[in-house]
């Protein structure tokens, strides 16, 4: 099978104006992916599906991963004016000092698809995508229309992260019910507060559970609703 | 009452005793059908229950009906997700009483693995009153014809009259239970305090 590079430059090459980017795997299976512009994502899906050498016919697996926003803090080397008394004379000396500036690096929610070719016995190839933010710009394009194994896993994506598939036939929840808000696989989720009774708790559940206890308690003692 | 000697010594001689009570009481748990449906893979081993090997049919059980109201007891069978509880309940709902309910299997009686999990409903017995609880992952056919078993020992017990009536012969009891409602984060209300007042935590 051809190396991530050699995909890259096929793609390229086929695809006008398709940028693609390498996304490296340190670990030992160094299994690199390729991340694709949400732009030009379909037709490069559909080059892979097609290309005699590549012939990327089984998408296997659909996955959504969730960055959250990252705070960076950086140190900066500021120079400024400062004010001195030198030998009884009032100077203006410029300083060099070190200053901690923090930014936020917004987090973005990303799709990762796996793709093995039946045909040539090869695979997988990895392709990646990411939205602009994790809040209100979470468009990519729905590879469904290319390989039709997408459509419940992306729907699934959708439910649980909140990844939004343009083109997609039946963008609907799968496991949650339709009136549901939140995407429970998000990393800032929080789930229901329905630990009243945790016969075996501990940790981080032991807390939740003695919390939910001492406001049943609280409720009950301004006479709310005891049943 | 009669007097158990008395009654064996009478059937010797052809005579059948027996009371109202007895005679009810034999009937309905003689002929227990329960509702076909499963809802996880504690099904498969209730499936197991129902064939040749362990022959639920033994103790009467053998129609599963595929309607609730010709049903007499669920087996939940199976981890019961937010999604499916209001189902659930509504099935209990409109099966024609006496009707009874074994939580079958760790998800069934408390979530089982999945209970800190954001989807799956920690217990059906926040929601429907349960009669036989049984633990296990999944609990085995023997399990399951224990539970029934002991099903039938309840029904056995009952008294048609007086204070521990059952809920179906008592005019004041509540036969209906209320669906929970799917809300924007989780079931609304999140139990049936009615059916499920707050345990006490021991610590």
């Amino acid at each position: 099978m051809k190396t991530v590079e050699d995909i890259k430059a096929a793609i390229e090459a086929a695809v006008p104006g398709a940028r693609v980017a390498i996304v490296t795997n340190p670990g030992p299976s160094a299994q690199h992916s390729l991340r694709l512009e949400p732009e030009s994502a379909v037709a490069v899906a559909k080059f892979l599906r097609d290309d005699a050498d590549l012939a990327l016919d089984f998408l296997s697996n659909v996955t959504g991963v969730d960055y959250l926003d990252k705070e960076i803090a950086e140190k900066i080397q500021v120079k400024r004016q400062v004010t001195k008394v030198v030998d009884g004379v009032e100077q203006t000396v410029e300083e060099t000092a070190e200053e901690t500036r923090k930014r936020v690096e917004p987090g973005y929610l990303e799709v990762v698809y796996h793709l093995f070719s039946v045909a040539k016995k090869h695979g997988p190839v990895i392709l990646r995508m990411r939205t602009e933010n994790r809040t209100d710009k979470v468009e990519l394009p729905s590879v469904t229309p290319i390989w039709r194994s997408a459509e419940f896993q992306e729907r699934e994506v959708f439910d649980l992260f909140g990844v939004v598939f343009k083109g997609h036939p039946d963008l609907r929840r799968i496991l949650m019910w339709d009136g549901f808000k939140d995407h429970p696989m998000r990393r800032d989720y929080v789930d229901p507060d329905d630990y009243e009774y945790e016969p075996t708790a501990h940790d981080k559940v032991l807390a939740r559970a003695t919390a939910h206890q001492a406001e049943e308690q609280t409720e009950a003692a301004q006479g709310g609703a005891v049943l | 009452m009669v007097d158990e000697g008395l009654k064996i010594e009478l059937g010797k001689q052809g005579v059948f005793v027996t009371t109202i009570e007895e005679l009810y009481n034999w009937g309905r748990r003689s002929s227990i059908w329960p509702m076909q449906f499963g809802l996880a893979c504690c099904a498969i081993e209730m499936i197991a229950t129902t064939m040749a090997r362990y022959d639920l049919a033994r103790f009467g059980a053998e129609v599963f009906r595929p309607s609730p109201r010709q049903a007499d007891m669920m087996i939940i069978s199976g981890t019961v997700t937010k999604k499916m509880a209001p189902q659930v309940v509504r099935l209990y709902n409109q099966m024609a009483e006496p009707k009874y309910v074994i939580a079958m299997g760790a998800c069934a009686i408390s979530g089982g693995p999945f209970k800190q999990g954001y989807n799956v409903l920690k217990g059906i017995d926040r929601y429907i009153p349960v009669d036989v609880h049984i633990p296990g992952c999944p609990p085995r056919p023997e399990a399951l014809l224990q539970a029934f078993i002991k099903l039938q020992e309840k029904i056995d017990g009952q008294h048609l009259t007086g204070e521990g009536r059952p809920r179906f012969l008592d005019a004041a009891a509540q036969g209906e239970f209320p669906v929970p409602e799917q809300g924007a984060h989780d079931l609304e209300p999140s139990s049936n305090k009615g059916v499920w007042p707050l345990p006490v935590v021991i610590r």
